[in-house]
């Protein structure tokens, strides 16, 4: 393999270096792109080609206790996908929950390098580590559960700020966390009396703080430490019909702080039931347009089967007593919940049809592309390799029209799809899958192809169906190596785990100790990840930006 | 004469500490081969605490001693270990798991020597 | 190697002999022996006193051999092999496990672990209606109301009562014992019934019919009958009342369940009782998980294959299949040609015909220590025990992972490296596959 590559000749998109299409080489040399190529070079001819940064997925869920459980629980939904070994890459399984090598094969064949994985509980955040370790491919990093954390809540009680900093601070830097995660703050607390919040002054049980409360101080605490993301938040009332309100509220709450909310789609919803069941995305995104403090990844729903795994407990179990699937819930000591329900989205049921809806409404009202990121939450809305179905829909004003005739009748009527005609451009499309995410990050060396990027490369053959387009690489380079070629996997490769670099804090140590042994059942000592568990891996540096 | 009992298995605080004794140690062949019965059984069936008696089923046959316990009648239980293995059957009903527990044994006296 | 001299302090140490999985061990080591536990209970301490008994010897049908002849034979055996089982695991960790899988999906193997023979129905049954649950430390916190269905954990679990479900204390259990309500159902009395403050005896293979009966009361029905299992009706009304009323209920059940007539279906009942009772309060399920790292194996299994246990890769990718590729029935059927047992005693455990069968192939034992897998292997490679002599990762019966740490040296090698070295001697003997064994790591 040649340690310095020239891609020649290709159409290259890279939004945050301004590039729109134009025609030039790129070089890369040790794992980097570099200005120009030095000694011995292998040319990768690039003409009638499309270059891309390799995708960035900000929200994903592809490793965890709860995602792995997930996996445990439905063998029904491998038998849909079998990957058989090859020399060098190993077998696995899709579908909705694919096991992790598949994972990682499946994401490079997107042409994807670096994705996110959103959810882990501090307790069960050495298990994601190791079921990350084993996702090959692409570099990840996971955000930490923290808004159902009752040390938090105490401390919150207690009106003690710097006391939730230290212990935030503390948690992803034993951990190598990435990024602060809120999932219904307060109400996965409350759900461990059965019970959920409605609104963001409900008080918690015996902490007495609200859900205000919760996303103010975090939100707070994030920036306090300089992380790299912006506090990451999956609002209260997720699914429920007129929960816009909810989601409304949380981000006037934060008004003027960087916050990015999550699978916005799940969260714009208005009527009183699932019969009078409305969109929102419009109030929604009218009040995205005007902050611009705002990120959100789409959470779009695509149709077919999907496995919904959230800490969200009161919501899943909702969501088995809606559908009467199976049922997974696991409260977790201190910390948080989770809840799994298998879920099939059908173009012929007015609901799912509507979220569908919603969800595109999302993208093509919100404006600034800078801002709105493609996800599928995965795998709640649909599993990831639909991105390019989505990508199509996107950018094919036609092919979203037939498929609003091919739903169910009654959307036509709620939903005003048929009167958004914009289509996203390929630039665009690099900043919702690549530049946008990496920027929202905090990434410096992802998402764009400029000198001193890694060199994560995407390279597409044009094509008009653009769903065929992004379904299969021509090209994917993983830090400088060629890792897929036409659409397959021909190396397999380890990604970094990258995890924000937040000093520690012995003292606090000391103060923690005694309330571990009187609410955990694990020794403090037991509890953080050493840097040797992670044999690949990158810190990003924390603090306030100059 | 063999009467028909239900056996469980299970573990014992003492078959878990002697296992790190070894299979062949004393201790350990003790507690796995100890046979807990109901004293009305037992005088039913003529044992004293301590008397061989040999349980049998379709698959195989254990001789073990029996000891008075608190188990119900009509019940016997042993310690996981090769006693009782040598009873199970290879059937799992399509499930994985063999009947390990509450199967029929026959038991009776035994004066083999 | 350089055998420490001083005596050495090692806190914080994970034990790896049953599912409660304490972390607060604290072994005490002089010139290279454990001689004081601390924490654990007997069967713990037991698991690190004797740590030096009993040990493997690597041999060859019978005579002493190097580990790296050992090796060779072993890589021989399963190269060759057309439809291999690689099996136990419970007693190793992550790593070690991560390579049993490698080395499966390499030769095409049957992998499965002990689970199979114990909480595999639990885990079918939780496939097939899902479980509401927990982890320990909620318990601790918040239950009021224990019960122990078909299990001993007094003497399978010894310190699950003291940490976790009994007498412990915690956020909303200042009182400990006094907060709570403790249940004991069974078909005999054990030392878990004094742990109770109610014990209800049951019949064998009642627990389907009773758990059937629990749901329909809780659901308001009311049943036509004297008794169900040996116990009055007004016995289950009164149980189903005590369940509503309390705060946070927790059902904890064990092999009573799995093993008997039923099998996943008792657990299956249980589970959707469980569920039923979160329309009137918070009450939640859970099996209790019984030797050492089950748990781990299936964890890894699961993310790596997609399926938890009884999983065969002969086709090349990953196949499920209770009763068709599960350990018990494969050897029962005699259908295996090969085999490779490491970190369980498979003959020690196994029905009958189960052993023979593995007695008459091929047999590689991978073990700390002799048993009655060894004693019948043609190949014996002995390992460094996996907690004792071998760090990795573990996990807990509620799957929350915990690290081992390496408290004692030993001269062989630590499992991981053993399947590390087979693997590489497969692939020698195998040079198609070798492809792409060079991946270089990311820089920077």
């Amino acid at each position: 393999m040649a340690e310095s590559i020239r891609i020649s000749g290709g159409r290259v998109y890279d939004p945050l270096n301004g590039l729109d299409g134009v025609v030039k080489d790129l070089c890369v040399e040790d794992g980097k792109i570099v200005q120009e190529c030095r000694g011995p070079t292998e040319v990768i001819d690039a003409t009638n080609l499309v270059i891309l940064p390799g995708g960035v997925d900000i929200h994903t869920h592809i490793a965890s206790p709860a995602v792995n459980t997930a996996r445990g629980l439905r063998p029904e939904d491998h038998r849909l996908l079998c990957c058989p070994r090859k020399p060098g890459l190993r077998s696995g399984v899709g579908f909705t929950v694919p096991s992790t090598f598949t994972t990682g094969y499946l994401y490079a064949q997107l042409g994807y390098t670096t994705v996110m994985e959103a959810a882990t509980p501090p307790i069960g955040t050495r298990h994601t580590h190791e079921e990350l370790n084993d996702i090959p491919m692409v570099d990840k990093g996971c955000y930490l559960l923290m808004g159902n954390n009752e040390f938090i809540l105490q401390y919150l009680k207690s009106g003690d700020l710097e006391k939730i900093k230290r212990y935030v601070a503390w948690l992803l830097h034993s951990l190598k966390g990435f990024g602060l995660k809120l999932v219904n703050p307060g109400g996965v607390e409350q759900w461990k009396y059965g019970k959920d919040v409605e609104g963001l002054d409900e008080k918690v049980n015996h902490f007495d703080v609200t859900p205000r409360q919760i996303l103010q101080a975090l939100t707070w605490v994030n920036e306090e430490l300089g992380l790299p993301h912006s506090i990451h938040i999956h609002a209260n009332r997720l699914g429920v019909p007129g929960n816009y309100q909810v989601t409304l509220e949380t981000m006037r709450a934060l008004e003027g702080k960087r916050v990015h909310m999550a699978h916005v789609q799940f969260h714009s919803y208005g009527g009183e039931d699932y019969v009078s069941f409305t969109s929102k995305a419009k109030e929604m995104a009218d009040y995205i347009n005007r902050h611009p403090n705002v990120t959100v990844d789409v959470g779009q729903v695509v149709f077919g089967d999907a496995t919904t795994i959230t800490a969200d407990g009161p919501w899943q179990y909702r969501l088995h007593k809606l559908t009467k699937n199976k049922w997974y819930n696991q409260d977790v000591e201190v910390e948080t919940g989770s809840g799994i329900v298998p879920y099939t989205y059908r173009e012929k049921n007015y609901v799912n049809a509507l979220q569908w809806a919603i969800g595109l409404e999302t993208f093509l009202l919100i404006k600034d592309p800078w801002r709105v990121f493609l996800s599928t939450d995965h795998p709640n809305g649909g599993p990831f390799f639909y991105y390019p179905w989505i990508i199509k829909l996107l950018m094919d004003a036609e092919f979203r029209s037939q498929m609003v005739k091919r739903v169910h009748k009654r959307v036509l009527s709620h939903t005003i799809l048929p009167q958004l005609s914009r289509e996203y451009s390929l630039y665009e499309i690099a900043i919702i899958t690549r530049a946008g995410p990496a920027r929202a990050l905090g990434l410096r060396n992802k998402g764009h192809l400029g000198p001193g990027a890694d060199a994560d490369i995407a390279i597409y053959a044009e094509a008009k169906d653009k769903e065929e387009m992004f379904e299969r690489a021509a090209y994917v380079l993983k830090d400088g190596q060629i890792v897929v070629r036409e659409g397959e996997v021909v190396q397999s490769v380890m990604g970094r785990t990258i995890f924000a670099d937040v000093p520690g804090d012995d003292d606090l140590v000391t103060e923690l100790r005694d309330q571990f042994e009187k609410y955990y059942t694990v020794e403090i000592g037991n509890f953080p990840v050493p840097l040797e568990d992670l044999p690949f891996h990158q810190a990003v540096p924390t603090g306030r930006p100059a | 004469m063999a009467k028909s009992f239900i056996l469980i298995t299970g573990r014992t605080t003492k078959q878990g500490r002697t296992i790190h004794l070894g299979k062949e140690a004393k201790e350990y062949v003790d507690e796995v081969s100890s046979l807990e019965m109901n004293p009305a059984d037992m005088e039913a069936l003529q044992v004293k605490d301590g008397d061989r008696v040999r349980l049998r089923t379709d698959h195989g046959s254990s001789v073990v001693r029996c000891k008075k316990g608190t188990v119900p009648p009509g019940l016997l239980f042993i310690a996981y270990g090769q006693f009782v293995n040598a009873l199970v059957g290879p059937d799992t009903q399509g499930t994985g798991m063999p009947n390990t527990k509450g199967f029929e044994v026959e038991v009776e006296k035994d004066d083999s020597g | 190697m350089t055998v420490a001299k001083e005596m050495r302090v090692v806190k914080d140490v994970t034990c790896p002999f049953c599912g409660v999985t304490c972390d607060d061990l604290e072994v005490h080591v002089e010139d290279g022996k454990i001689r004081d536990v601390k924490n654990a209970c007997v069967l713990g301490k037991d698991t690190f006193l004797h740590h030096l008994e009993g040990l493997a010897t690597p041999r060859i049908d019978g005579k002493p051999a190097s580990i790296e002849a050992c090796i060779e034979a072993a890589a021989d055996i399963l190269a060759r092999a057309k439809y291999p089982l690689i099996y136990g695991l419970d007693s190793t960790e992550l790593h070690a496990h991560r390579k049993a899988i490698e080395l499966a999906d390499l030769i095409g193997a049957n992998i499965d672990h002990t689970s199979s023979v114990c909480h595999a129905p639990s885990l079918q049954a939780v496939q097939t209606v899902g479980i509401p649950t927990c982890t320990v430390g909620e318990v601790k916190n918040r239950a009021d109301l224990v019960i122990f269905w078909g299990a001993n954990p007094a003497e399978a679990h010894p310190r699950h009562a003291t940490r976790y479900s009994v007498t412990v204390k915690g956020m909303f259990t200042p009182q400990g014992r006094k907060d709570r309500t403790v249940i004991h159902v069974d078909v005999r009395r054990t030392p878990t019934s004094r742990m109770a403050d109610t014990f209800l005896q049951i019949k064998p293979h009642s627990d389907y019919e009773i758990f059937s009966t629990l749901t329909a009361l809780v659901n308001g029905h009311d049943l036509d009958i004297a008794e169900v299992g040996g116990v009055p009706l007004q016995e289950w009304r009164d149980l189903v009342e005590v369940m509503k009323g309390a705060k946070f209920g927790i059902l904890y059940w064990g092999m009573g369940l799995t093993m008997t007539r039923g099998k996943y279906l008792n657990v299956v009942a249980v589970l959707r009782l469980c569920q039923e009772l979160n329309r009137f309060t918070k009450f939640l399920g859970a099996p209790l998980r019984g030797h050492g790292n089950v748990v781990g194996m299936a964890q890894v299994l699961t993310w790596q294959t997609g399926f938890p246990f009884a999983v065969n890769m002969s086709r090349g990718y990953p196949r499920f299949n209770p009763g068709e590729f599960s350990v018990a029935d494969l050897l029962g059927r005699g259908e295996v040609d090969a085999a490779l047992i490491i970190a369980a005693d498979a003959i020690g455990n196994f029905p009958a015909k189960a052993a023979q069968h593995l007695k008459s192939i091929p047999l590689i034992a991978v073990d700390p220590k002799e048993s009655e897998t060894t004693k019948a292997a043609q190949v014996v490679i002995p390992a460094a025990q996996a907690a004792v002599a071998a760090e990795g990762v573990a996990y807990r019966m509620d799957h929350i992972p915990l690290p081992l740490k390496k408290v004692v040296d030993s001269p062989y090698p630590s499992d991981r490296e053993i399947l590390e070295r087979i693997i590489a001697r497969v692939l020698a003997k195998r040079p198609d596959d070798g492809a792409n064994r060079a991946a270089p790591l990311p820089r920077g």
